[in-house]
């Protein structure tokens, strides 16, 4: 099967690959894996004290539609409010990549990653408001 | 000679419908089905038989190769259950287990670059193997005990061992292949 040039170019020269401090209070980490290809997806924002994400970082353990999936995803949310990146979804990553139907379960991967992110800095904000409270 | 096409793999081969099958039986079953259905057998058959002999054949090769291997087993059992993975869309996962897997998946990344690559694939081909025996252990016990959400849980953290145990394969073979 052909990939997209876009797929190439980020499978060839991801974006972002690394980790960031999970401990850190500001970051929120998402791991999600897809079983049926036994894909597993790391993704972590940074987020600033006014909700903007000044930082992105993946480390995906799959096939190059999954790589690229997340690679993207680290581009679409640095700069973005909480809110913005919420409603990124996953038909908006298999546009952008011209990703086929039999991959478009690495896109759901990506979207479900940065759902788990999200969960996860919104988790830790709100033990924060509870230990000051 | 008759064979019910809507009977399941297991009792195709006269098995029990259970994890712990005896795999000696499975092997004597599926050659005794083998030689029946041989297509030698069907050399002066009418055309209507041979068809049916050649789908026959198929479908026994496709039940031996899915109750020969463990996961794979596993995996039809849940689905005799009714029960589906629902693998693509269901990403949620165990955090401590994708994050061991994670860990898993960058040690393999180093092997090759390790000063003792072999050693280093050992180490982690160990730990998957003693991870894959636990995994076809909680399936059997929660499969008995018919606690049968806990046996899916299972097979999917399965399907990623599975796919790190043929990565460790073909990495095992590369180094081979730059050994040689």
């Amino acid at each position: 099967m052909a990939y997209s040039d876009k797929v190439l170019d980020h499978y060839e020269n991801p974006r972002n690959v690394g980790t960031l401090d999970k401990d850190d209070p500001n970051v929120g980490t998402g791991m999600v894996g897809a079983p049926a290809c036994g894909d597993v997806m790391r993704l972590q924002i940074k987020v600033s004290d006014d909700g903007i994400i000044e930082d992105a970082k993946f480390k995906t353990y799959g096939c190059g539609s999954a790589i690229a999936s997340s690679s993207l995803v680290t581009e679409m949310v640095k700069g973005k409010t909480l809110a913005e990146v919420e409603a990124i979804k996953n038909m908006d990553i298999v546009e952008e990549l011209a990703l086929p139907p039999v991959k478009i379960h690495c896109s759901v991967l990506a979207e479900d990653a940065i759902a788990a992110a999200l969960a996860d800095i919104k988790a830790k904000r709100e033990a924060a408001v509870k230990a000051t409270a | 000679m008759q064979l019910d096409f809507s009977n399941n793999y297991f009792e195709l081969f006269e098995l029990q419908s259970v994890f712990n099958i005896e795999v000696s039986e499975l092997d004597q079953r599926f050659q005794q089905l083998q030689r029946v259905l041989h297509p030698d057998k069907f050399a002066s058959a009418s055309d209507a038989e041979r068809r049916w002999s050649v789908q026959a054949a198929s479908r026994v090769n496709e039940a031996y190769q899915t109750l020969k291997q463990p996961l794979k087993r596993a995996n039809y059992l849940l689905e005799l259950q009714g029960l589906m993975l629902n693998e693509e869309t269901d990403t949620q996962m165990d955090p401590m287990f994708l994050m061991e897997q994670m860990e898993l998946r960058e040690a393999l990344g180093d092997v090759e670059s390790s000063s003792d690559p072999y050693a280093a694939l050992d180490k982690v081909g160990v730990q998957l193997n003693s991870q894959i025996n636990d995994s076809a252990d909680a399936f059997l016990a929660s499969a008995t005990s018919e606690d049968w959400p806990q046996a899916r849980t299972v097979v999917r953290q399965w399907q990623f061992l599975e796919k790190l145990r043929q990565e460790t394969k073909s990495l095992e073979a590369r180094l081979d292949d730059a050994e040689g």
